[in-house]
Protein backbone atom coordinates (compact mmCIF):
# COMPACT_ATOMS: atom_id res chain seq x y z
CA UNK A 1 0.00 0.00 0.00
CA UNK A 2 1.30 3.72 -0.41
CA UNK A 3 -0.29 6.71 0.79
CA UNK A 4 -0.32 9.84 -1.28
CA UNK A 5 -0.58 12.94 1.29
CA UNK A 6 -2.22 16.29 -0.13
CA UNK A 7 -2.53 19.60 1.97
CA UNK A 8 -6.13 22.15 2.28
CA UNK A 9 -5.53 24.90 5.04
CA UNK A 10 -5.07 23.16 8.09
CA UNK A 11 -6.31 19.49 6.78
CA UNK A 12 -4.10 16.89 5.50
CA UNK A 13 -5.31 14.42 2.89
CA UNK A 14 -4.02 10.95 2.70
CA UNK A 15 -4.92 8.81 -0.32
CA UNK A 16 -4.65 5.06 0.55
CA UNK A 17 -3.90 3.58 -2.69
CA UNK A 18 -4.02 -0.37 -3.05
CA UNK A 19 -4.32 -3.17 -0.71
CA UNK A 20 -4.93 -2.67 3.22
CA UNK A 21 -3.61 -5.31 5.77
CA UNK A 22 -2.24 -6.02 9.02
CA UNK A 23 1.28 -6.22 6.74
CA UNK A 24 1.31 -2.44 5.69
CA UNK A 25 -0.79 -1.01 8.67
CA UNK A 26 1.78 0.03 11.25
CA UNK A 27 3.71 1.72 8.51
CA UNK A 28 0.80 3.61 7.13
CA UNK A 29 -0.27 4.32 11.56
CA UNK A 30 3.51 5.86 11.01
CA UNK A 31 4.05 7.75 7.89
CA UNK A 32 0.08 9.33 8.99
CA UNK A 33 1.33 10.46 12.14
CA UNK A 34 4.68 11.95 11.56
CA UNK A 35 2.91 13.69 8.23
CA UNK A 36 0.40 15.54 10.25
CA UNK A 37 3.10 16.73 12.60
CA UNK A 38 5.43 17.34 9.93
CA UNK A 39 2.40 20.08 8.75
CA UNK A 40 1.13 20.62 11.69
CA UNK A 41 -2.07 19.90 10.27
CA UNK A 42 -5.17 20.10 12.47
CA UNK A 43 -7.95 17.99 10.24
CA UNK A 44 -7.71 14.69 8.00
CA UNK A 45 -9.19 13.09 5.57
CA UNK A 46 -8.82 9.70 4.99
CA UNK A 47 -9.35 8.80 1.19
CA UNK A 48 -10.38 5.00 0.43
CA UNK A 49 -11.66 5.56 -3.12
CA UNK A 50 -8.34 4.04 -4.55
CA UNK A 51 -8.49 1.11 -1.88
CA UNK A 52 -8.52 -2.43 -3.13
CA UNK A 53 -8.67 -4.12 -0.98
CA UNK A 54 -9.14 -3.76 3.21
CA UNK A 55 -9.59 -5.98 6.02
CA UNK A 56 -9.84 -5.42 9.74
CA UNK A 57 -6.46 -3.68 10.28
CA UNK A 58 -8.00 -0.61 8.03
CA UNK A 59 -10.42 -0.24 11.43
CA UNK A 60 -7.73 -0.06 14.13
CA UNK A 61 -5.79 3.02 11.27
CA UNK A 62 -8.90 4.93 11.27
CA UNK A 63 -9.69 4.56 14.88
CA UNK A 64 -6.42 4.87 16.07
CA UNK A 65 -5.94 8.69 14.15
CA UNK A 66 -9.62 9.34 14.99
CA UNK A 67 -8.62 8.91 18.87
CA UNK A 68 -5.32 10.93 18.73
CA UNK A 69 -7.10 13.78 16.40
CA UNK A 70 -10.30 13.89 19.33
CA UNK A 71 -7.78 14.42 21.80
CA UNK A 72 -5.76 17.03 20.25
CA UNK A 73 -9.22 19.02 19.22
CA UNK A 74 -8.99 17.58 15.46
CA UNK A 75 -11.71 16.64 13.31
CA UNK A 76 -11.74 13.68 10.61
CA UNK A 77 -13.70 12.56 7.58
CA UNK A 78 -13.45 9.22 5.72
CA UNK A 79 -13.96 10.23 1.47
CA UNK A 80 -14.92 7.21 -0.95
CA UNK A 81 -14.17 3.68 -0.58
CA UNK A 82 -15.77 0.02 -2.18
CA UNK A 83 -18.91 -1.33 -0.98
CA UNK A 84 -16.95 -3.69 0.83
CA UNK A 85 -14.50 -1.15 2.52
CA UNK A 86 -17.52 0.24 3.75
CA UNK A 87 -19.07 -2.70 4.93
CA UNK A 88 -16.10 -3.50 6.96
CA UNK A 89 -15.90 0.17 8.69
CA UNK A 90 -19.52 -0.43 8.97
CA UNK A 91 -19.38 -3.77 10.88
CA UNK A 92 -16.85 -1.78 13.66
CA UNK A 93 -19.38 0.87 13.75
CA UNK A 94 -17.21 3.38 12.35
CA UNK A 95 -19.85 5.64 10.58
CA UNK A 96 -21.68 6.35 14.13
CA UNK A 97 -18.78 8.52 14.96
CA UNK A 98 -16.58 9.53 12.02
CA UNK A 99 -18.50 11.53 9.15
CA UNK A 100 -18.27 9.67 5.33
CA UNK A 101 -18.58 11.97 2.61
CA UNK A 102 -18.32 10.53 -1.41
CA UNK A 103 -15.94 12.57 -2.53
CA UNK A 104 -12.49 14.26 -0.94
CA UNK A 105 -14.00 17.52 -2.41
CA UNK A 106 -17.35 17.01 -0.44
CA UNK A 107 -14.93 15.96 2.56
CA UNK A 108 -13.03 19.18 2.60
CA UNK A 109 -16.56 21.39 2.14
CA UNK A 110 -17.53 19.51 4.86
CA UNK A 111 -14.82 20.27 7.48
CA UNK A 112 -14.67 23.58 6.34
CA UNK A 113 -17.67 24.35 7.09
CA UNK A 114 -17.58 22.73 10.12
CA UNK A 115 -14.95 25.22 11.26
CA UNK A 116 -16.78 28.16 10.55
CA UNK A 117 -19.96 26.88 11.80
CA UNK B 1 -14.99 -32.77 -0.03
CA UNK B 2 -12.79 -32.95 -3.45
CA UNK B 3 -10.28 -30.83 -5.10
CA UNK B 4 -8.33 -30.62 -1.88
CA UNK B 5 -5.46 -27.78 -1.99
CA UNK B 6 -2.74 -27.50 0.34
CA UNK B 7 -0.66 -24.88 0.88
CA UNK B 8 2.35 -23.91 3.59
CA UNK B 9 3.69 -20.54 4.26
CA UNK B 10 5.55 -18.91 6.69
CA UNK B 11 3.72 -17.31 9.36
CA UNK B 12 5.12 -13.80 8.25
CA UNK B 13 2.76 -10.77 7.59
CA UNK B 14 4.34 -10.00 4.44
CA UNK B 15 2.86 -13.40 2.93
CA UNK B 16 -0.36 -12.23 3.59
CA UNK B 17 -0.78 -10.81 0.36
CA UNK B 18 0.30 -14.17 -0.74
CA UNK B 19 -2.11 -15.99 1.43
CA UNK B 20 -4.95 -13.97 0.05
CA UNK B 21 -3.90 -14.72 -3.94
CA UNK B 22 -3.66 -18.33 -3.50
CA UNK B 23 -7.36 -18.49 -1.62
CA UNK B 24 -8.36 -16.14 -4.82
CA UNK B 25 -7.23 -18.27 -7.34
CA UNK B 26 -8.57 -21.50 -5.55
CA UNK B 27 -12.12 -19.79 -5.20
CA UNK B 28 -11.98 -18.90 -8.88
CA UNK B 29 -12.31 -22.04 -9.69
CA UNK B 30 -16.12 -22.03 -8.11
CA UNK B 31 -17.32 -18.88 -10.36
CA UNK B 32 -17.79 -16.47 -7.43
CA UNK B 33 -18.98 -13.28 -7.64
CA UNK B 34 -16.23 -10.44 -7.69
CA UNK B 35 -18.25 -9.80 -3.60
CA UNK B 36 -18.25 -13.69 -2.96
CA UNK B 37 -14.29 -13.14 -3.58
CA UNK B 38 -13.98 -9.85 -1.80
CA UNK B 39 -15.48 -11.97 1.21
CA UNK B 40 -13.20 -15.33 0.73
CA UNK B 41 -9.78 -13.00 0.75
CA UNK B 42 -11.26 -10.63 3.06
CA UNK B 43 -11.72 -13.87 5.53
CA UNK B 44 -8.20 -15.83 4.50
CA UNK B 45 -6.62 -12.06 5.31
CA UNK B 46 -7.87 -11.73 9.00
CA UNK B 47 -7.12 -15.73 10.08
CA UNK B 48 -3.97 -15.47 8.18
CA UNK B 49 -2.59 -12.43 10.08
CA UNK B 50 -4.50 -14.16 13.30
CA UNK B 51 -2.06 -17.27 13.15
CA UNK B 52 1.15 -15.13 12.19
CA UNK B 53 0.55 -12.04 14.98
CA UNK B 54 -1.33 -14.23 17.95
CA UNK B 55 -0.49 -17.77 17.44
CA UNK B 56 3.45 -16.95 16.73
CA UNK B 57 3.64 -14.02 19.14
CA UNK B 58 7.09 -12.12 19.85
CA UNK B 59 8.97 -13.21 16.98
CA UNK B 60 8.37 -16.21 17.69
CA UNK B 61 9.15 -18.49 13.99
CA UNK B 62 6.58 -21.05 12.62
CA UNK B 63 3.90 -21.82 9.55
CA UNK B 64 0.57 -21.28 8.32
CA UNK B 65 -1.03 -23.96 7.06
CA UNK B 66 -3.89 -23.22 4.29
CA UNK B 67 -6.48 -26.16 3.06
CA UNK B 68 -8.66 -25.71 0.37
CA UNK B 69 -11.39 -28.44 -0.58
CA UNK B 70 -15.10 -28.49 -2.21
CA UNK B 71 -18.47 -29.77 -1.30
CA UNK B 72 -19.79 -29.92 -4.74
CA UNK B 73 -21.28 -28.09 -5.99
CA UNK B 74 -20.47 -24.77 -4.85
CA UNK B 75 -19.55 -24.67 -1.35
CA UNK B 76 -15.71 -23.78 -0.57
CA UNK B 77 -13.74 -25.14 2.86
CA UNK B 78 -10.85 -23.05 3.55
CA UNK B 79 -8.69 -24.74 7.25
CA UNK B 80 -6.03 -22.25 8.18
CA UNK B 81 -3.69 -23.68 11.03
CA UNK B 82 -0.77 -22.55 12.85
CA UNK B 83 1.07 -24.72 15.75
CA UNK B 84 1.66 -21.75 17.82
CA UNK B 85 0.44 -21.65 21.07
CA UNK B 86 -3.50 -21.95 20.73
CA UNK B 87 -6.36 -19.79 22.63
CA UNK B 88 -6.69 -20.61 25.65
CA UNK B 89 -10.61 -19.11 25.94
CA UNK B 90 -12.15 -19.13 22.32
CA UNK B 91 -15.47 -18.00 22.98
CA UNK B 92 -13.83 -14.44 24.29
CA UNK B 93 -11.79 -14.19 21.76
CA UNK B 94 -14.35 -14.54 19.62
CA UNK B 95 -16.10 -11.29 21.25
CA UNK B 96 -16.27 -8.39 19.11
CA UNK B 97 -13.77 -5.95 19.69
CA UNK B 98 -11.48 -8.05 21.76
CA UNK B 99 -7.87 -7.86 21.59
CA UNK B 100 -4.69 -8.34 23.45
CA UNK B 101 -3.19 -5.69 21.59
CA UNK B 102 -1.63 -3.03 24.56
CA UNK B 103 -0.37 -0.48 21.57
CA UNK B 104 -0.86 -1.43 18.20
CA UNK B 105 -4.16 -0.51 17.47
CA UNK B 106 -5.93 -3.70 16.14
CA UNK B 107 -9.37 -3.13 16.02
CA UNK B 108 -10.43 -6.88 17.54
CA UNK B 109 -12.47 -7.16 14.73
CA UNK B 110 -11.05 -10.27 13.01
CA UNK B 111 -13.35 -12.88 13.69
CA UNK B 112 -16.51 -10.71 13.52
CA UNK B 113 -15.37 -9.66 9.44
CA UNK B 114 -14.27 -13.79 9.42
CA UNK B 115 -18.45 -14.41 11.08
CA UNK B 116 -20.06 -12.15 9.13
CA UNK B 117 -18.39 -12.83 5.39
CA UNK B 118 -18.66 -16.47 5.17
CA UNK B 119 -21.63 -18.83 6.05
CA UNK B 120 -19.72 -20.73 8.79
CA UNK B 121 -16.74 -20.83 11.13
CA UNK B 122 -15.28 -23.39 13.20
CA UNK B 123 -12.10 -22.78 15.82
CA UNK B 124 -10.37 -25.46 17.27
CA UNK B 125 -7.56 -24.59 19.17
CA UNK B 126 -5.60 -26.39 22.14
CA UNK B 127 -3.04 -23.89 24.50
CA UNK B 128 0.65 -24.69 23.72
CA UNK B 129 -0.29 -27.19 20.62
CA UNK B 130 -2.30 -24.48 17.92
CA UNK B 131 -5.21 -22.92 16.08
CA UNK B 132 -7.36 -24.46 13.34
CA UNK B 133 -9.99 -21.89 11.49
CA UNK B 134 -12.24 -23.70 9.55
CA UNK B 135 -14.32 -21.28 6.75
CA UNK B 136 -16.77 -22.67 5.06
CA UNK B 137 -18.98 -20.38 2.50
CA UNK B 138 -21.40 -21.45 -0.62
CA UNK B 139 -21.43 -19.43 -3.12
CA UNK B 140 -25.16 -18.58 -4.11
CA UNK B 141 -23.62 -18.14 -8.37
CA UNK B 142 -25.03 -21.10 -9.73
CA UNK B 143 -26.44 -21.30 -13.20
CA UNK B 144 -28.29 -23.30 -14.70
CA UNK B 145 -29.00 -22.63 -18.42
Amino acid sequence: MDIIFGIKGNILIAQLLGEVDHHCSAKARADIDETMRGYGSKDLIIDLSRVTFMDSSGIGIILGRYRKLSASGGRMAIAGGSASVKNILSMAGIFTIIDYTDSVDEAIEYLMRKEVS
Amino acid sequence: MEKILKVQMAAELENQGLARAVAAAYASELDPTVEELTEIKTAVSEAFSNAAIHGYPDGSYGNVSMEFGTIKPDTIVIKISDKGVGIEDIARAMEPLFTTDTGEERSGMGFTVMESFMDKIKVDSKPGEGTTVTLIKKLDTYYEF
